[in-house]
């Protein structure tokens, strides 16, 4: 076991460091920072200054290092664009960029789920047909297409609901959350089903497979034999069978839809770190750019880490295997 | 050389359209009418982008011919349209009919050379990752295991954006398309490749490509010519379904900025240009860009799912 979890460790930490090494070219080769950070007037001493007071004077090698050692702190430098600490910046944005998502999961789960059951159950039935190619539809459907469309169906033409923006949020502590408000819960409705949708279906398609699998193993045949009722054999018994897949899916896809949720945040002005990435593509604000890339990477390859260990930890087959 | 007689003989015992009239993917494709509707609906679209040029009533990439006092047309069949501006037109007095055949047709474009990129890659990579093993093998898939490693959608992001900012600003417009395509297609192949690798690493024990070998083929010509061809039909359905997310994955970046620019807009483009528009009441400006973006991916993924089943023989 602790071969198997080192194993898995240095792998992620593998990972990360080609992360981090990318996110230092980007940093390094796109643009000059000096130039980037003075402003025109700096005389050439003023230059050499803050060259010296970055580092980037020394070798290619130590300013790696540096670069690592100061992101494993936190720090990634100043944003270009607006002179603030990208940390500060970035942790502003955070709290709006996983309430986002949170719900969206959450979202995917509580309509997921049903829908998968009852397209396993009633099978052939015109409505089963009509969900299974809804799911087609929603794979198929880019995230901000869907955005749009809601905003333009729920908010131009039946204004129920807010199309930008996060409404008033409350702050707890470094927290700040839109859950507690009533505009906030309302700015949150329309940018959460945009990110869920694709969720919701890929939720649905797995339940549905892995209820037709246990539908027709022995201990569902007893259980009918024995005459339970259909519908507690359907829920306590089979339903209860798929939920692991179903849990460890979401976990894997978490870091997916922080990543995808720059797109909802987009169509939707949603004030995330998302958003705040690709104004900083926009705006070449490269240290921001560099910063992104690591945190997100690293919530991804963090939670994948941790659904392998996990499942190392409940099935022993798998610590054993060549990898 | 004996082989390649006997390959010649073949078509004239068996030809090839009964071969495939009597083929279990013809059978398939009969009895289902969902996959006949999306292969026509596909070809109509694909068609119809090609053609543009004789389909449009102007050229909506030459900036001269808009004119500015038909800019925000609505749709023909609401009041205040006008022909020959079926869908209407966009701010610039562009005709969103021609925009849309154009945007297909370089959305198409950039989709097929993105998947024909990483299948080259992929395939290459995977048939030596998988013939010969060892340290190779364990670099090519460590290289993909990275790779994967980011979220897809990020990595063609930055990809983009860091690859514009290194061009001089008079190129970027012109090497969008590579760019995007590379953007695309860098993490793609790594499917492929691990479908391949798998697939190569059964068929290489196999005793045809050990009589190959015993008889001093060339590793590259066993690659190609004897286990490549066995490995074809998943990574068929792989190409197909990645075809759409090609598309798909083009749309996303030319809708956040880092994709086609709006002089030569694809469908994500011309969504971004329309989403702008989206609460002055021109709807029209971004829903059939939409539109067509959504039936053109929808069609495509209809294709490779069923593709998927009837290929599969443990649904038959």
């Amino acid at each position: 076991m602790l071969v198997f979890l080192m194993k898995r460790l240095f792998n992620a930490a593998i990972v990360m460091l080609a992360v981090a090494a990318m996110a230092f070219m980007i940093f390094r080769f796109v643009g000059d920072p000096v130039e980037m950070m003075v402003n025109e007037q700096a005389s050439q001493a003023e230059r050499d200054e803050l060259r010296e007071r970055l580092g980037l004077d020394q070798g290619v090698v130590t300013q790696f290092g540096r670069f690592v050692v100061s992101a494993t702190q936190g720090d990634f430098g100043i944003s270009y664009r607006n002179q603030r600490e990208v940390s500060s910046l970035i942790a502003e944005r955070f709290p709006s960029t996983l309430e986002l998502v949170l719900v969206a999961t959450i979202l995917s789960l509580v309509i997921g789920i049903p829908l998968g059951v009852v397209t396993a159950i009633h099978r052939g039935k015109w409505y089963t047909e009509a969900l299974q190619f809804g799911s087609i539809i929603g794979v198929s459907l880019p995230s901000f297409v869907v955005g749009i469309m809601l905003i333009l169906i729920f908010s131009v033409t039946l204004g129920w609901a807010p199309a930008f923006g996060r409404g008033d949020v409350v702050d707890l502590g470094w927290w700040s959350t839109g859950l507690l408000t009533h505009s906030g819960r309302a700015a949150l409705i329309l940018p959460s089903l945009a990110l869920a949708l694709f969720q919701i279906t890929l939720v649905m398609r797995l339940v549905r497979a892995e209820m037709l699998e246990t539908m027709r193993t022995d201990f569902i045949k007893f259980a009918r034999a024995r005459g339970v009722p259909a519908r507690v054999v359907q829920f306590r018994h089979a339903l209860r069978n798929c939920l692991m897949p179903v849990i460890t899916m979401t976990g894997m896809q978490f870091g997916n839809l922080i990543a995808f949720a720059l797109i909802t945040e987009t169509v939707f002005q949603w004030p995330g770190m998302g958003l705040l990435f690709i104004q900083a593509v926009t705006f070449v604000d490269i240290p921001v750019m560099a910063a992104y890339l690591c945190i997100v990477s690293f919530i991804f390859v963090a939670l994948n880490t941790l659904v392998d260990v996990t499942y190392a930890v409940v099935d022993p087959r798998l610590r054993h295997q060549g990898h | 050389m004996a082989s390649t007689e006997i390959s010649k003989d073949l078509p004239a015992t068996m030809p090839a359209k009964s071969r495939w009239r009597d083929s279990d993917l013809w059978w398939s494709l009969k009895h289902s009418p969902l996959a006949i509707a999306a292969g026509v609906l596909l070809v109509v679209l694909i068609a119809s982008a090609f053609l543009a040029p004789l389909l449009a009533v102007q050229d909506p990439y030459d900036l001269a011919a808009l004119e500015l006092w038909n800019a925000e047309l609505p749709p023909i069949w609401v009041e205040g349209g006008q022909w020959p501006y079926l869908l209407g037109t966009d701010i610039q007095g562009r005709d969103v009919f021609s925009a849309i055949l154009y945007g297909s047709r370089a959305s198409i474009i950039i989709g097929l050379a993105s998947v024909a990129v990483s299948l080259v890659v992929g395939l290459t990579f995977g048939l030596i990752a998988g013939y010969s093993g060892g340290w190779v093998d364990n670099i090519l898939m460590r290289v993909g295991d990275i790779l994967l490693s980011i979220p897809t959608i990020l990595m063609a992001i930055l990809v983009s954006a860091v690859f514009r900012e290194l061009l001089p600003t008079g190129l970027r417009d012109a090497f969008a398309p590579v760019i995007l395509i590379v953007a695309i297609s860098l993490a793609a192949w790594v499917q492929y490749a691990r479908t391949v690798r798998a697939l190569t690493m059964v068929e290489r024990s196999k005793e045809y490509v050990q009589a190959a070998r015993l008889i001093k083929v060339r590793p590259g010509k066993i690659m190609r010519k004897h286990i490549l061809p066995n490995t074809l039909t998943p990574i068929l359905v792989a190409a197909t379904l990645n075809f759409g997310l090609a598309i798909l994955t083009e749309a996303t970046l030319s809708f956040l900025g880092v994709g086609m620019p709006p002089t030569e807009p694809s469908l994500g483009t011309l969504i971004r240009i329309g989403n702008e528009y989206l609460f002055s009441g021109s709807w029209w400006i971004v829903v059939f860009p939409a539109a067509q973006l959504c039936l053109l991916v929808l069609s495509v993924n209809v294709l490779g799912d069923w593709l998927r089943d009837a290929l599969n023989p443990k649904l038959r």
